[in-house]
């Protein structure tokens, strides 16, 4: 693999924030997407949701300021911002699965190129794994964004023709952020729309299980 | 059917009689499988369930994965929502639904599938309890119940989809003393009222 600066977990976060118009209601997953929240421009104001029942999550909450009977879906306390709401999980995933939420970010362990996500049990791994909010959300946001890494720590390809870990759905992802690119999944396969600073397509593709088209030169990642 | 997620809104002393009086051979619906020792960490810890149907059973739910992997416990893996949705089709009377959900997974597996309006879709079937055991903040003495903050979760789902539902609540107050559009789960399906001071485990 080439060696050379990829981003970070906090910068995939903060240019997937950039893909949230003002406006939106949004749910989070676990993971990098997790970060994003703290990465909002100023200028974008979006509508948090949890899959416990909480529409208008604000920031976590401080040291002295918790109450866990107000946890985010990683369990961590946080607050409300005016304007929020309570109601009860049957409800939050009525949400999720029935396009009512704008955008959602999941983490991702496999995307396929037709948009075939694999998020919640590594094949072998010891334990039950455990499926969560994922497939519901999967099945059901308007648009979908998956944040992870381009590659696994061994370095072979997370962005795959099909995907061999454990689905979480079909033809859900619509756009992908990773250390390397910013994809978007089309009909015709995916395509590239940006790519980390100081790679060239050749490298990106080499470390791509599936075809990239990307019209002409593809832009530099931009952070604003 | 226990209530709880996150480790908001768990009817802590409830499972902790339930673990003091021994039942055995549980089949037990919820999210989650414990925080250690905490929640429905106990029951497992104790080898009183025998069935597990959840969404997420948790890091933290050591007493539930070493009884998984001595195969002295099954389990059932469903969607989060659908296991609402499963839960409240019990509740409503239907005899199941379909769902796009899960489709191509491994939770398709021996369900039946096809398409309707386009998309494929597999059947999900109700999921009803004997009893449910669920926290609330304040209960009326008819059992109309009103929920803290994220504290609701699952609890007004389960305690609509089980034959006898006991609810733990902080707070017993006279009948009228909630606001009629206050309440959030009807007392129609509340069948036992337990006061009690509500416990938290951390993690």
């Amino acid at each position: 693999m080439p060696d050379k600066p990829r981003l970070t977990r906090e910068q995939i976060a903060q240019r997937a924030a950039l893909e949230l118009p003002s406006g939106a209601y949004v749910n989070l997953g676990w993971g990098i997407p997790n970060l994003i929240a703290d990465y909002l421009p100023k200028n974008v104001e979006v509508y948090f949701h949890s899959e416990n029942g909480i529409l208008g999550m604000g920031r976590r909450a401080r040291p002295g300021e918790e109450d866990y009977d107000l946890v985010d879906a990683m369990k961590v306390p946080v607050t409300l911002i005016p304007g929020a709401s309570f109601f009860h999980q049957a409800d939050a995933h009525l949400m999720t699965r029935g396009g009512h939420l704008d955008v959602a970010v999941l983490g991702g362990f496999q995307v396929s190129e037709k948009g075939d996500l694999a998020n919640w049990k590594i094949p072998g791994a010891k334990g039950s794994g455990g499926i969560g909010g994922a497939m519901d959300i999967a099945a059901g946001a308007k648009k979908l964004i998956v944040c992870m890494e381009h590659t696994t720590k061994e370095g072979a390809p997370k962005v795959v023709r099909q995907c061999t870990y454990p689905l979480t759905g079909l033809a859900c992802v619509d756009t992908i952020v990773t250390d390397l690119a910013v994809i978007d999944v089309k009909p015709e396969g995916l395509l590239l729309r940006e790519i980390a600073p100081g790679w060239s397509i050749d490298e990106l593709q080499n470390l791509t299980g599936a075809p990239l088209t990307s019209p002409g030169r593809a832009p530099e990642i931009k952070f604003v | 059917m226990f209530g709880g997620f996150g480790g908001a809104g768990f009817p802590n002393n409830l499972i902790q009689a339930l673990a003091a009086k021994g039942t055995k051979d549980i089949t037990a619906i919820s999210n989650n499988c414990g925080t250690r020792d905490g929640e429905l960490g106990v029951m497992f810890k104790n080898g009183q369930v025998r069935h597990v149907i959840a969404s997420f059973p948790g890091p933290h739910s050591n007493y539930f994965q070493e009884q998984l992997a001595a195969k002295k416990v099954t389990l059932e893996l469903v969607p989060q929502g659908i296991l609402c949705e499963r839960m409240r089709a019990a509740a409503a009377g239907l005899c199941a639904f379909y769902t796009t959900v899960g489709v191509g997974t491994e939770v398709a597996a021996g369900k039946d599938e096809r398409v309707i309006d386009g998309k494929r879709c597999i059947l999900e079937m109700p999921i009803h309890a004997d009893y449910a055991l669920i926290k609330a903040e304040a209960a009326d003495e008819l059992g109309n119940l009103t929920y803290r903050l994220a504290a609701r979760n699952f609890n007004p789902i389960m305690a609509m989809a089980a034959t006898t539902t006991i609810v733990e609540v902080e707070e017993i107050v006279p009948v009228g003393a909630i606001k009629p559009e206050h309440v959030v789960t009807p007392a129609i399906f509340v069948h036992r009222i337990v006061q009690a001071k509500g416990v938290r485990y951390a993690g």
